[in-house]
């Protein structure tokens, strides 16, 4: 595995876990944190791009290598070029989808707990919705579907309200900002508006998500997604998004190449 | 590991890589710069990107003075609201913090446009008599805080597709767009409602007409998966058209 893609998890993880205020984002660390997460950023995608980087021969990142992550037994999906044509963008919602969709089946299935009924609602509507989603692309797709994912969610503790909330706030975080970071690729204005369609409901669910963590905060909208001095919320270019939800696949997802229409 | 020379490889592909990640590198090496950067610089570098792209075209920059527009009147809104003095300490950090954020796209939509952003209309948040007690109710001032957000996600998704033109800006567009459900979604709970709208439940109605679709991109959803209509509208928010999203919002032009 590549130095950057460990380095893009931990950065995830601080993100995610709690929430920055301006006067954090003010002291150096956290804005060494932030070029750090700029920087592999552009890593990311220049890797992606299949740049050889002589600088640093000793941590070559081959992006073409399926052996990358793979689980033994499982098969690789290699979604081509993300962004080269709207089936490619589609496949890489679909399997966003999918992922969340079993995330929330597992939470409804085996509840945390001590899960009040409002909370069980709440899931049980987030589940529904991410079904929807889901269907509604492998139906778009047809015969152009990726196959079906096996998630691996060994490292979550379903007994537990904090981690299943905290893997909840995780994926939707990632998942706003993956629609967020893609729109740019999609050709069709049509798929452009369902995307949208479905993009902000997520961002619905990200919100009540972290409000049901830290209730009375401003972790709703937090100064860790939404970049305090603009109020726009952070992108993700699908290379690092799939580095992000590599961990709880077991098949190996490929879709390194990041075009950029502009 | 040689930094340069990292940095020249990724020049090549990403010709602009130096305007982004210089204005976040810089940050970390020069302390004194990083308010400055935080308060100012950053508006400014998103506002370069924007400046070339809508010169391009007159859609783009009438996209954007229309955004412009919904935000004025947000953050307008979210002010004056915690300037009244009604909003309890319990919602304050929702407010303040939608506040920042409605300011902030001010901010962010003004510098892009340049001497082309509109001007700030004068508002009326009473909608002519509608909400008499917008800033003495705090119930009221909830609900009409919710019909902007859940207005504001369904306008900036009306647009999307015209700002295609424009990757650059779009994605700015849809980082906006994704605050904003969020904003609605936590305004709505605090009402005691769900975070996403079902069917086409809400008030006033135009900020909800239409929202109830089960049928997307030609699959009728609700025969597909067997779930109720319920569910299925509330998994997509539906756009509004610029005629729609501006019946709602003259009311609350003085």
């Amino acid at each position: 595995m590549g130095k950057w893609q460990t380095k893009l998890l931990y950065s995830m993880e601080n993100q995610s876990n709690g929430h920055t205020d301006v006067r954090q984002l003010l002291s150096g660390k956290e804005s060494a944190a932030l070029g750090r997460r700029m920087f592999m950023r552009y890593l990311g995608v220049t890797a992606a791009a299949g740049v050889a980087l002589s600088a640093c021969q000793n941590e070559i990142v081959d992006p073409t290598a399926t052996a990358r992550n793979a689980r033994e037994g499982f098969r690789t999906i290699d979604f081509g070029d993300v962004g080269n044509n709207d089936v490619t963008v589609l496949n890489y919602a679909y399997a966003l989808e999918q992922l969340e969709a079993a995330f929330y089946t597992q939470v409804i299935a085996t509840p945390y707990s001590g899960i009040t009924d409002m909370e069980r609602r709440i899931l049980t509507d987030i589940r529904d919705h991410e079904i929807v989603h889901r269907e509604l692309f492998k139906a778009a797709l047809g015969s152009a579907a990726i196959p079906g994912l096996t998630p691996d969610f060994s490292s979550i503790n379903f007994s537990s309200r904090a981690a299943v909330l905290g893997a909840a706030r995780l994926f939707e975080n990632i998942g706003v900002s993956a629609y967020n970071g893609a729109g740019q690729y999609i050709m069709s204005a049509d798929y452009l508006t369902l995307a949208g369609k479905i993009v902000s409901v997520e961002a619905r669910h990200a919100s009540i998500i972290s409000t049901l963590i830290e209730p009375q905060s401003r972790s709703f909208a937090g100064d860790d997604v939404i970049f305090p001095s603009t109020g726009l919320e952070e992108i993700r270019v699908p290379v690092e998004v799939l580095a992000l939800v590599t961990p709880y696949i077991k098949e190996t997802l490929n879709g390194m190449n990041v075009r950029r229409r502009a | 590991m040689n930094l340069q020379n990292i940095l020249n490889e990724i020049e090549k592909v990403d010709a602009d890589m130096y305007e982004r990640l210089d204005h976040v590198t810089r940050r970390h090496v020069f302390q004194g710069w990083l308010k400055k950067a935080l308060v100012g610089t950053a508006p400014v570098a998103f506002s370069a990107v924007l400046n070339k792209a809508y010169a391009q075209n007159n859609v783009v920059a009438e996209v954007l003075n229309f955004a412009l527009t919904l935000e004025y009147l947000e953050a307008e809104f979210y002010n004056k609201s915690l300037a009244s003095g009604i909003i309890p300490a319990m919602a304050r950090p929702y407010y303040e913090q939608i506040a920042k954020h409605e300011n902030a796209h001010v901010d962010v939509l003004k510098g892009a446009l340049g001497s082309a952003a509109v001007m700030k209309p004068n508002f009326d948040f009473t909608a002519k008599g509608t909400f008499a007690d917008v800033f003495s109710n705090v119930q009221t001032n909830y609900a009409v805080a919710q019909a902007f957000e859940d207005t504001g996600v369904r306008a900036y998704k009306g647009q999307a597709a015209r700002l295609l033109v424009s990757p650059e800006v779009l994605t700015v567009a849809l980082q906006i767009h994704s605050v904003e459900a969020r904003h609605a979604a936590r305004i709505r709970y605090l009402r005691g409602e769900k975070g996403w709208i079902t069917l086409a439940n809400g008030a006033p109605q135009g900020v909800y007409t239409g929202d109830e679709a089960q049928i997307q991109a030609g699959v009728d959803l609700v025969q597909l998966t067997g779930l109720p209509a319920t569910v299925v509208s509330e998994a997509f928010d539906e756009p509004l058209s610029r005629e729609s999203v501006l019946g709602i919002v003259t009311p609350f032009l003085a």
